[in-house]
């Protein structure tokens, strides 16, 4: 097998998973605070539009991330605000954050329909880059991809090394233990939800600026809550997340790859595969239900009102 | 040592929706005191001390600390006064590492450093082994309290707040708390000791302020008192020795549990060890025993959420039950009260009819093809109310609207006038106003003098002695040979409570 | 904090049916708010939207023909909800019945029978209830979370219509386009106002709305519902099977979905073309919050849901408007519903406790 292939599909597969990273990062995060929500579809949708615009407008591509940011910020406010200071339904509002994000950036993006950009720049460092194999592996991919990396690996550090993090897992654990010594649930929770927001919007910024730089209707077809899969799938933990996000992308190659192979099947039934595979992957992990309840925060979806 | 209290409570009040449950309450705790919290269950206790240890605020009132006035936000300040409190529900992260649990607790500075070490130095040095390492969730009970005790101890306390501490413990725990604890008081660390049992506080306490129904109604020195006379105070009215008719008990077996042994299918529960017992037609059974020693997984067992292994462990009238649903159990003749009445006796959101259709559908005959009889559970519902004396405007009205008394003898009523053989009621009086306690212990009574046999575990004592004929006690998933309530004593039932036979043997039934 | 939340002591029931006007009423202020930003005169879009379309009777027609599948829908989600069991694939399962009913009538291209369009229903309620017996196998036996795995299915269930259209049921004789032949008049819905595409299928939603009014109202297994979602251990107290319930309304829930595939098909279309449904499934699950998860409720719901629709459409003529309004619209409405939705349990109080009023003193 020669590396001419080999390449542009590891390539692939690191775009595939770089937008999946980043929501399922953020969303690890929210879960062992926690909070489902069940957003991470719209603010992906509204990240990506969003960063879309701005790019298209400014022309800057710090400009596009930080707007692809911003929208999922401000959907996970809205989420925020509904669940955690008015008491409502998690899963409920979380599916209207999906429904809402969906309207309004087809809303918004109608006018940036069939409008392109440039697409991020990579990271090339002359002489190094041009190293086989090893070089275009690890350089030449845009800021994006390496900031996915920098994000898990800061995730996981803050998650499991600083007390804030601590506090974090330990609201996600028993919010009442939590109240009882001291700590405000509805802020460190407010945090939360709107880091998972900042990072669904950024993983959306991906798609439409560095992914495919053009702005399609429905264009995140599921990814979103492909990440809330991976986040089980991870057992809540930011390194399985992000390995759970490249397997993804290698199903993506298949996808890409399958019929130049000579595999006789379908354009829709290859595209079927993500999709199944998050079932089959969500039957292994929640198979056993003792393991799967290890790692999950006890109060994951449940709300807190304190009574006085 | 100085005349200036450490703590001092002056008039506080605090009142929920419907409820008083601190009035004008009073309070001095010295430097170095042993300060005893006395008095039953929703007395005020918790929310007085919730108060102290600033997670609620008080209505009105003053607190005083070391004779200045202080105002706490927040259990962070309490904390930064030196006021630590053990909680009666853990406030522990099962996840987490014993170390993780303690840094969470301590004020961030304390957490600089080798936590690890010191945290091993504490525990040595008050004797209360702990290894920071281990996760919560494998940690026995009496482990876990000294969690929480060691994180307080860490922060160097002046006021130690512990909330029923020894409900969990076993008796040999209890002892090594009890030393612990003198040793703090030797070196001037107040300690707020809250309880309803006085043993204990004899044992233990200085001094004891005595509350009942939200207000303080005598302060003493425990050495000085007997526990029957504190026991008067706190109960607030003179207590009278049941008086048991020797009614003959002869009936045919309709209850009968044998060889019963299961494991727990809750996290951290308490398996089921060999259990035998029979309950006969006219026969009151009463169970005691310390909460979380198997009473939930038993009462599962029996009512059928939890199938027993083999058919014949359980069985009603001589018929096996064993392997049979809620509901099959039911038609045999099967009534049930459980412990916890909002959400699992009764859905609290929907109407007093409807809760009636939860448990008396198909012995009282309210579905016709599936379809419920409104009419016929209206009027099912209507007997209840009325044949109980339960205080509601209608049976409209939902579960939750009614008082914990009023809807109670809803419950128990529900299954009574469903006429089973075979009724067993958890904790019938826990939380009621005393005029509803005494009818529904004379409804039981009334059910068994109609032949019915009667099933009650209670953690209750005095309720235990006034109602059963015979009475058995379940410790660790064991249960203790029931015996004549005229011929055991409450000392020996204590024993039998704590895990020791009266002959001196830790309680094995097999 | 100067506003404050306090428990009630018993649910208002007045709020239950107030706090969806509420919604509605912020929704359409804020929409006016969001046309003013877009440089459109809002009164002029409220009227577009939501009064115009009404001014005909084809658009009275239509507003039935499209809140049909959304109240079918809405009423099977709704018995799933109160149970908390989360369908929301009935999407996939509106098209997976929509293909199962309409592969049938495929199948009779040519013959004409009075039982095709009774066994196209039949069909394609098995079908929907089929695809939703998928996550609740998953459920009952994996423990597989029913949200994730009812959606995935959702977009397999898009993909094989869109296998099918392209592929296999592609018209010979349709210029390559991706579309079915068209049904025999037989596998048509009968037409229940001339000129208009108003059908039975209407009269099988509200058929449906009674039978789900009957089932949670009267029946046992209604009961059981209510029972199981509001408080789980009651219960288990009284012996009621949650797994058996997980059945029950995922089934129920799929096959009103694949009903409404059917009808859509069969009465509103009339052949299986790439896109069978503009979101139902999804809108649906608005439905049945905004309907108090109760049928009737559903159906005023799908009503006013069917209109944002119609209302979308004839922004997009008139006022050149994108009709992804709707979706902002739809999504709004379940915002301001779930945040009115506190007032049923809590009270709002200005001021502070009390404790910081007497420190002023």
């Amino acid at each position: 097998m020669s590396a001419d292939w080999l390449i542009p599909a590891m390539l692939t597969i690191i775009t595939a998973a770089t937008p999946l990273v980043f929501a399922a990062v953020g969303e690890a995060v929210v879960e062992k605070a926690g909070v489902l929500n069940l957003g991470v579809e719209g603010m992906m949708i509204m990240g990506a539009i969003a960063a879309f615009a701005t790019a298209v407008t400014t022309g800057s591509e710090l400009l596009a991330i930080l707007a692809g940011a911003s929208a999922g910020l401000v959907l996970a406010l809205i989420f925020g605000i509904l669940t955690v200071y008015l008491q409502s339904n998690q899963v409920a509002t979380g599916l209207a954050l999906t429904i809402f994000g969906l309207g309004l950036s087809a809303l918004i993006g109608h006018s940036y329909v069939g409008k392109t950009f440039v697409g991020l720049a990579r990271l090339d460092i002359p002489g190094v880059s041009d190293i086989p194999v090893i070089g275009p592996l690890i350089f030449g991919h845009d800021s994006l991809v390496y900031l996915s990396v920098f994000s898990v690996a800061l995730v996981a550090w803050f998650m499991n090394k600083t007390r804030v993090g601590l506090l974090v897992r330990a609201v996600g654990e028993n919010h009442d233990a939590a109240h009882s010594i001291g700590y405000s649930v509805t802020l460190v929770r407010m945090g939360a939800i709107l880091f998972g927001g900042a990072m669904a919007g950024v993983g959306g910024a991906y798609l439409s600026v560095a992914y495919t730089p053009l702005w399609v209707e429905n264009m995140t077809a599921g990814r979103g809550w492909i990440a809330l899969a991976l986040v089980v799938f991870a057992s809540w933990k930011p390194w399985r997340a992000f390995f759970g996000a490249y397997l993804f992308g290698g199903i993506t190659i298949i996808q890409l790859y399958a019929q130049g192979m000579g595999v006789d099947v379908s354009a829709q039934f290859l595209s079927m595969l993500p999709y199944l595979a998050t079932i089959l992957v969500l039957v292994v992990i929640s198979r056993d239900s003792v393991k799967a309840r290890l790692n999950a925060p006890a109060c994951l979806g449940k709300n807190f009102h304190v009574s006085c | 040592m100085s005349d200036t209290p450490r703590l001092e409570l002056i008039g506080i009040n605090k009142s929920y929706p419907g409820v008083v449950a601190n009035n004008n309450v009073s309070l001095k705790v010295m430097p170095g005191e042993i300060h005893a919290l006395l008095g039953e269950n929703g007395a005020g206790k918790s929310t007085l001390v919730k108060f102290i240890y600033g997670v609620q605020r008080s209505d009105s009132g003053r607190m005083l600390w070391e004779g200045e006035e202080v105002r706490l936000a927040n259990p962070n300040a309490a904390r930064k006064l030196g006021i630590c409190m053990v909680f009666q529900h853990f406030s522990l992260f099962d996840a987490m590492t014993v170390e993780e649990n303690i840094s969470l607790g301590i004020s961030p500075e304390l957490t600089k450093g080798d936590l690890s070490s010191r945290i091993r130095d504490v525990s040595a040095q008050y004797g209360l082994p702990l290894d920071p390492d281990r996760y919560v969730h494998t940690l026995s009970v009496g482990e876990r309290q000294r969690i929480e005790v060691v994180r307080c101890l860490l922060q160097d306390p002046t006021l130690l707040i512990m909330d029923e501490p020894t409900s969990v413990l076993t008796p040999q725990e209890v002892e090594d708390l009890f030393k612990t604890l003198r040793r703090l008081s030797d070196e001037g660390v107040s300690i707020l000791y809250i309880s309803h049992k006085l043993q204990e506080i004899k044992m233990l306490c200085h001094t004891a302020t005595i509350m009942r129904m939200g207000e303080v109604v005598a302060e003493c020195t425990p050495a000085n008192e007997t526990a029957r006379s504190m026991a008067e105070l706190m109960m607030g009215e003179n207590l009278i020795n049941p008086e048991r008719t020797d009614r003959k008990i002869d009936g045919v077996t309709r209850l009968e549990v044998k060889n019963l042994t299961a494991v727990s299918t809750h996290q951290h529960g308490t398996d089921l060890h060999n259990l035998h017992m029979e309950v006969r037609a006219g026969e009151i059974l009463g169970i005691a025993g310390i909460a979380g020693n198997g009473q939930r997984e038993l009462m599962e067992m029996l009512t059928g959420e939890v199938l027993a292994p083999e058919a014949d462990a359980i069985s009603i009238d001589g018929k096996s039950v064993g392997l049979l649903d809620p509901v099959q159990r039911r038609s045999v003749g099967l009534g049930l009260v459980p412990e916890e009445r909002l959400g699992y006796g009764a859905v609290p959101d929907m109407s007093l009819w409807e809760n009636g259709v939860l448990s008396a559908a198909t012995r009282m005959n309210l579905l016709n093809n599936g379809f419920i009889q409104v009419a016929a559970s209206t009027e099912f519902a209507e007997d209840v109310v009325e044949e109980f004396r339960v205080k509601t405007p209608g049976v409209n009205h939902a579960a939750k609207s009614l008082s914990g008394g009023n809807l109670q003898k809803f419950i128990v009523g529900r299954e009574i006038v469903q006429k089973p053989g075979v009724i067993i009621v958890l904790q019938p009086t826990w939380g009621v106003d005393a005029g509803s306690a005494a009818a529904i212990r004379q409804s039981l009574i009334d059910m068994a003098v109609d032949g019915a046999a009667v099933l009650a575990v209670s953690q209750d004592l005095e309720e235990l002695f006034e109602i059963s004929d015979r009475i058995a006690v379940i410790c660790a998933g064991r249960i203790s040979e029931a015996r004549a309530a005229a011929s055991i004593t409450v000392e020996e039932i204590g024993l039998l409570m704590a895990g020791v036979e009266p002959g001196g043997e830790i309680a094995h039934a097999d | 904090m100067l506003i404050r939340l306090e428990q009630r002591p018993e649910v208002s029931k007045i709020m239950v049916y107030v706090s969806p006007l509420i919604a509605v009423v912020l929704t359409i202020l804020t929409a006016m708010i969001m046309f003013g930003a877009l440089g459109v005169d809002p009164f002029k879009a409220i009227q577009t939207f939501f009064f115009e379309p009404l001014s005909t009777l084809d658009g009275v027609a239509e507003l039935f023909v499209k809140a049909t599948p959304l109240v079918l829908i809405g009423v099977g989600l709704s018995l799933g909800f109160q149970a908390n069991v989360w369908n929301i694939g009935a999407e996939g399962q509106l098209v997976i019945g929509a293909l199962t009913g309409g592969g049938l009538a495929l199948a009779f291209y040519n013959q004409s029978s009075v039982f095709l369009i009774p066994a196209m229903c039949v069909c394609g309620t098995i079908g929907g209830m089929a695809w939703a017996a998928i996550p609740a196998w998953l459920k009952t036996r994996f423990n597989c979370n029913e949200i994730l795995t009812s959606l995935m299915l959702s977009y397999v269930g898009l993909l094989v219509l869109s296998y099918l259209v392209h592929g296999p049921w592609k018209d010979p004789e349709g210029m390559n386009f991706p579309e079915s032949r068209l049904f025999h008049d037989s596998a048509l819905m009968p037409i229940l106002i001339d000129e208009t595409r108003l059908n039975v299928g209407w009269l099988v939603a509200l058929l449906v709305v009674l039978l789900g009014w009957i089932l949670i109202s009267r029946h046992i297994i209604g009961f059981q519902i209510k029972v199981i979602g509001m408080a789980p251990l009651a219960g288990a107290f009284a012996g009621f099977k949650e797994k058996r319930l997980i059945w029950i309304t995922l089934l129920i829930s799929g096959g009103c979905a694949g009903l409404a595939g059917v009808i859509e098909l069969s009465g509103a279309i009339g052949q299986i073309v790439p896109s069978i449904s503009p979101g139902y499934g999804f809108t649906a699950i608005i439905v049945a919050f905004l309907g108090r998860l109760h049928p009737v409720g559903v159906l005023f719901a799908g009503l006013l849901m069917a209109l944002t629709y119609l209302g979308g459409d004839s922004a997009q003529i008139t006022m050149n408007l994108p009709n992804a309004v709707t979706g902002v619209f739809q999504g709004m409405l379940l915002f301001f519903l779930l945040a009115s939705d506190v007032l049923i349990k809590y009270r709002v109080r200005v001021g502070s406790p009390s404790i910081e009023a007497e420190a002023r003193e």
